[in-house]
């Protein structure tokens, strides 16, 4: 396949359309009257330049490369898990159920059972876009994107209500000391940091090892050869979404363990959905995905660099969009289209018509 | 040709009909303004789906992301700002005064009169005339349309800039009749909501219109039963647009389970003359 011929050039093209948009954003910052230069240098000094920003950098790759996994995951079927955000509130949620229920357990028992309450709620919340999307076909970029709205309404609904602290703040209790991820040795880094290591690690062996993985890859490359084979489309719909929404909810429990220390609204600026530019840049590949994860933190903690130049906070989601633009001509320059799985997908739906569509 | 990048052509929509309108001082350049905005930034996702032949979802994504974040950085200044000059409603003579439906239908601002007229307009273009049956092939088959003659490319970039200007349309409706004034991602969802609207609708823009009346009575309710004391949070009154829409779509998805329900075959697919 011509994909294959490519290996490796569109690493490059990428590299190369993540500086082509860094560039075009500075560009975009005279509108705001900062010169391109002392943009990009604040951007860079405040994100990478320091060892206290390159930490901060690294705290807010974690649920970017959480929550990036779980786009990128779906994306090797070519389903679109646009409720990141929703599975990690969700999570966030189940977590702080587990928090605030068993406040005295010691952390080595806490700790797992955040992780699970946060996997389990995720995973719950991802299903309700998955299973009608496995049953019926209904499409779930939508329903996914509408249940993060419905989701981060639960959190206000919970910090203003039932979990909320005696202080009346709408936000819950400080968690006890056993609910807080221990940090590493004297740094600010803490034990969240391997969870995306861990959970990219397992995915790359699953995917490339076990009878699922490949079953994973056959119907994301040609899903009617998949179907041939007898493979069930639906049955791994639902699987890869719960796994996508347990992953998103890790991010959200990281958060609420360690980040604030309760459940409180604002736990995220849009982690959901710079995961889909992260999954998309890094084509859905698992490494590049961590990757352009911490450089995302880079840019969240970055942006606040840029605020003090007075470029307002919303410019980093034009970087963004610019960055991602930058990709998709870059990859048509290239010759191939962003995301290697794309072709085979558009070339099987031209041939097998009679594939439902989901939109 | 999918247009994820709806919600986001509508804040932007939003953001500059209301600094056109605060600083002229009318509401018909803030119309103008968003019109040009929605489609100027249609213009972004035209030219990476039709030109660049880019993944149309990602390149819709792009535009929510760009859109959600420009007009956050244009509305700075105007930020709890009472606007100049609103809509105002006006009632229809004669259909006005119809008892019951009159008040409710023919007493409105201007906008919702021309949501009647091109509602209509659209659906009789898209069924009775050359021009729809052309746009009709493009989305359908666009290979034998490009065989006919039919300038596929041109088509769809019609096709993508009308919609973006409605969707900026859509936008100052908010912002200059529903509630005037600017905040930060004030549309709340309301862009994706309209795309689900468009598959229970199966693509029939008459179908959009009652459906797109459906939702407004669910939120007028979540609305008015905070007033009058309905022990609900306000928080959880907040869910029910969103459930109600994923709620329909799963229905009517799976009651047309296996059909294609009206889509076009070629929806999302960019067009490749040379694999033809």
């Amino acid at each position: 396949m011509r994909t294959l011929a490519l290996r490796g050039r569109p690493v490059a093209v990428q590299v190369a359309a993540i500086g082509v948009g860094l560039v075009l954003s500075a560009l975009l910052a005279t509108i705001v009257h900062v010169s391109p230069t002392r943009a990009l240098s604040t951007l860079f000094q405040g994100s990478f330049g320091t060892d206290f920003a390159l930490t901060q950098t690294i705290l807010r790759g974690i649920p970017l490369a959480l929550t990036g996994l779980a786009v990128a995951l779906p994306l090797r079927m070519n389903l679109w898990n646009i409720g990141g955000e929703g599975q990690f509130h969700a999570g966030a949620i189940g977590a702080t159920w587990v928090a605030l229920t068993f406040g005295g357990w010691s952390s080595g028992a806490l700790l797992p059972a955040m992780v699970l309450g946060a996997v389990a709620a995720g995973g719950i919340w991802a299903l309700v876009a998955a299973v009608p999307r496995a049953i019926w076909g209904v499409n779930e970029i939508i329903t996914t994107l509408l249940l993060n709205y419905i989701a981060i309404l639960a959190v206000a609904y919970l910090v203003t209500g039932p979990w909320r602290s005696a202080q009346r703040f709408p936000q819950t209790e400080l968690f006890a000391p056993g609910a807080v991820l221990p940090r590493l040795g004297s740094s600010l880094v803490h034990v969240g940091v391997f969870f995306p290591l861990a959970a990219a690690a397992v995915l790359a062996f699953v995917l490339q090892r076990s009878k699922w993985g490949f079953e994973v890859r056959l119907i994301g490359a040609n899903p009617e050869a998949a179907r041939l084979a007898g493979i069930s489309t639906a049955r791994n719909v639902v699987v890869v979404m719960l796994a996508a929404g347990a992953l998103a909810g890790v991010a959200g429990m990281v958060e609420v363990s360690v980040t604030f220390g309760r459940l409180q609204n604002g736990i995220s600026p849009g982690y959901g959905y710079m995961a889909i530019v992260i999954a998309a840049l890094a084509r859905a590949n698992l490494a590049g995905t961590l990757i352009i994860a911490v450089l995302f933190g880079g840019f969240v903690i970055g942006g606040y660099a840029l605020q003090t130049l007075g470029i307002p906070a919303a410019f980093v989601l034009l970087m963004q969009g610019t960055i991602l633009f930058s990709a998709l001509a870059g990859a048509r320059l290239a010759g191939y289209r962003l995301g290697s799985w794309l072709p085979t997908r558009l070339r099987a739906r031209w041939l097998a018509k009679e594939e439902p569509s989901t939109l | 040709m999918l247009n994820l990048g709806l919600e986001g052509m509508m804040l932007v929509g939003a953001v500059t009909g209301f600094l056109a309108m605060n600083a002229t001082g009318s509401v018909v350049p803030g119309v103008f303004a968003a019109l040009a905005a929605g489609a100027a930034l249609s213009a972004v996702h035209g030219f990476f789906s039709i030109s660049v032949k880019a993944d149309q979802v990602i390149s819709g994504l792009g535009i929510v992301i760009v859109g959600t974040g420009l007009s956050a950085i244009l509305g700075r200044s105007v930020i709890g700002t009472p606007p100049k000059d609103t809509f105002e409603n006006v009632s229809v003579p004669l259909l006005g005064s119809i008892p019951g439906i009159g008040n409710v239908f023919f007493h409105q601002s201007a906008l919702v009169y021309a949501g009647y007229l091109i509602v209509p307009v659209v659906w009789w273009t898209l069924r009775g005339t050359r021009l729809g049956l052309h746009l009709r092939a493009c989305g359908e088959n666009p290979a034998a349309a490009d065989a006919m003659g039919v300038p596929v490319d041109l088509y769809r970039y019609g096709a993508v800039l009308f919609g973006g200007a409605l969707a900026g349309l859509a936008g100052a409706s908010l912002s200059l009749a529903e509630a005037p004034g600017w905040t930060e991602g004030m549309t709340a969802g309301r862009g994706w909501i309209a795309l689900a609207l468009v598959i229970f609708a199966t693509w029939d823009p008459l179908r959009v219109l009652l459906g797109a009346y459906f939702f407004g009575v669910l939120d007028v309710l979540a609305f008015r039963a905070q007033l009058i004391g309905v022990h609900v949070p306000s928080t959880v009154l907040g869910m029910i647009p969103y459930g109600a829409t994923i709620l329909v779509l799963v229905l009517i998805t799976a009651l047309g389970a296996r059909k294609r329900l009206g889509a076009p075959d070629a929806l999302g697919l960019p067009y490749l003359r040379e694999v033809r």
